[in-house]
């Protein structure tokens, strides 16, 4: 810290103040995570017992079984919403009004809706017995929606005279958006895209509102189904679990931001919109440019414009 | 519109417990979000490392175990006996506090470093730097971001309505389990929804347009 904007390099004074905040500082948070141990201990949280359900190897399959569903719905989800991203984008774009009207309307709509409200409308009105794929199928249209938009800042922040040289060639609308606009927006939104599929990931949680027994409902069947010492071993559950989500979280978010510094890397002259937004990364560079992704360092969505749907998850 | 008319009291109720959530999560994620984000800028290393920590925790869970953490788990540390309201919109905005952190975080970031210098150089103490030069700046840039975290919010408390929560994702389950043909449902769900997201949007645009200032 030795430049903010917050605070002077410290004088001497300053850092014997600074070394107290420090002490009191950890004493604080260790007392609190201490008071946590300790009441869960009382409780009988804590105990061995609790613990061991996990040596079994039913509970074991359960998990590893959990895990495939929800890599499964989250697979078919990722190129599901990266599918109708593209579709969405290249309606929004079109040059029919018709075609760009309704491509907005969808857009605006599933993006401002609960993801929850989405998914539970389609297993309860077309897909009852398949939850899977309506797990899947509300997280495309979610998540293609804001797929559709990250593209569509990616093909805005293309410099104009690619497009223009492009036509010039004669090329046909077609051509310049396959050959020239889409593959550099995605190349400079792929950090971005990368962070909508760590949403993904963790939206595929949802899945336990519709029975689809993905990680987080095994979870609570697990908890719910062992009684062990005249309680239910919650604690333990959602400490593995959670595990298991942030390590695969943290993962996807590290590619992306192996992506970002590949891009960074690369001299072409394309800017890579900063951070991927969902995860454990600082993603704040901010402000890249007026249409440049990121904006901000909130969410993924760029264009300030839209108003009512510019959110992450 | 025979769905919404037939059961306009339990709409009603539900609309109220989405907006009520909302704003009190809204608050609680205010509040903890800038209380977080001054922990990760601040100069004294164990907190700026709690920050770091409760940041990515809280960003790569997802939001649902996050419910169930707090339904299952929080109550046995605390005691017993909390209502779904108050658990709900403590979950809601615990996860919101790391969005909003990182919004305010990168606020301050965006204040260049030669103004906080040049208002030390002229003699100003570091409250009224913070005052009058660093803050004003920093908040004008965080409002866009902020909107779009607390429409997020509003959307995310649907699943609060999962864990039995009065809002409108409930009524949803509600009217399908009563028999009602799901299209109608999913639209007046969504006008509800809707209401609300464009509420937020629009009081953050007008609060854009107060606080713009040519530059």
């Amino acid at each position: 810290m030795s430049a903010s904007v917050l605070y002077d390099a410290p004088g001497p004074k300053a850092v014997v103040r600074n070394r107290i905040y420090a002490v009191v500082g950890s004493l604080a948070i260790a007392a609190l995570i201490a008071v946590s141990i300790v009441r869960l201990a009382d409780k009988g949280h804590l105990a061995p017992a609790m613990w061991d359900i996990f040596n079994y190897s039913g509970i074991r399959q359960n998990i590893a079984d959990a895990l495939l569903a929800t890599l499964k719905a989250f697979g078919l989800a990722a190129v599901g919403s990266l599918v109708l991203g593209v579709v969405l984008v290249v309606g929004r774009l079109s040059d029919h009004k018709p075609v760009r009207w309704a491509a907005t309307t969808f857009i605006e709509l599933f993006r401002s809706l609960p993801l929850l409200i989405t998914i539970y409308a389609i297993w309860v009105g077309f897909l009852t017995d398949y939850s899977m794929w309506a797990l899947a199928a509300g997280l495309s249209v979610y998540n293609g929606c804001v797929q559709a938009e990250v593209l569509r800042a990616g093909i805005n922040s293309v410099p104009k005279g690619q497009s223009e040289a492009a036509y010039a060639l004669g090329m046909s609308k077609t051509q310049v958006m396959v050959s020239v606009l889409m593959p550099q927006a995605v190349r400079s939104m792929l950090p971005t895209i990368i962070g909508q599929l760590v949403v993904t990931l963790k939206d595929t949680s949802l899945g336990f509102i519709i029975l689809y027994p993905e990680l987080l409902q095994t979870a609570r069947l697990i908890a719910s189904n062992t009684q062990v010492n005249g309680q239910y071993p919650y604690v333990s559950t959602i400490v593995v679990i959670g595990t298991l989500y942030i390590a695969m979280c943290l993962l996807l978010s590290a590619l992306a931001t192996w992506i970002e510094k590949r891009g960074r890397r690369a001299k072409t002259g394309i800017k890579v919109a900063p951070g991927a937004p969902a995860a454990g990364i600082p993603a704040v560079e901010a402000v890249s440019g007026p249409d440049a992704g990121g904006a901000g360092g909130a969410g993924p969505t760029a264009d300030g414009a839209g108003g009512t749907g510019v959110t992450k998850d | 519109m025979n769905v919404l008319l037939d059961n306009f009291p339990e709409f009603r109720d539900g609309f109220i417990g989405t907006v009520s959530i909302t704003a009190v999560s809204s608050v609680i994620a205010l509040v903890l979000g800038v209380l977080i984000a001054g922990f990760r800028v601040s100069p004294v290393p164990p907190l700026r490392y709690f920050g770091t920590a409760w940041v990515t925790l809280m960003r790569n869970t997802p939001l649902t175990l996050l419910f169930l953490i707090f339904f299952f788990v929080v109550p046995e540390i605390l005691f017993p006996g909390m209502s779904p309201f108050v658990l709900g919109s403590l979950a809601l905005g615990f996860y919101t506090s790391s969005f909003v952190c990182e919004a305010v975080r990168s606020g301050i970031n965006t204040v260049p470093l030669g103004q906080a210098e040049a208002a030390r150089s002229i003699g100003m103490t570091f409250a009224q730097t913070l005052q009058i030069v660093v803050l004003p700046q920093a908040t004008r840039t965080v409002i866009p971001p902020l909107s779009s975290i607390f429409i997020a919010l509003t959307k995310n408390s649907a699943i609060a309505g999962a864990f039995s929560v009065a809002e409108l994702f409930g009524w949803q389950k509600l009217m399908s389990d009563r028999g009602y043909d799901i299209v109608p449902v999913f639209i007046w769900v969504a006008i509800g929804y809707l209401i609300v997201t464009f509420t937020i949007s629009g009081l953050f645009r007008l609060l854009e347009r107060r606080m713009e200032v040519a530059r």
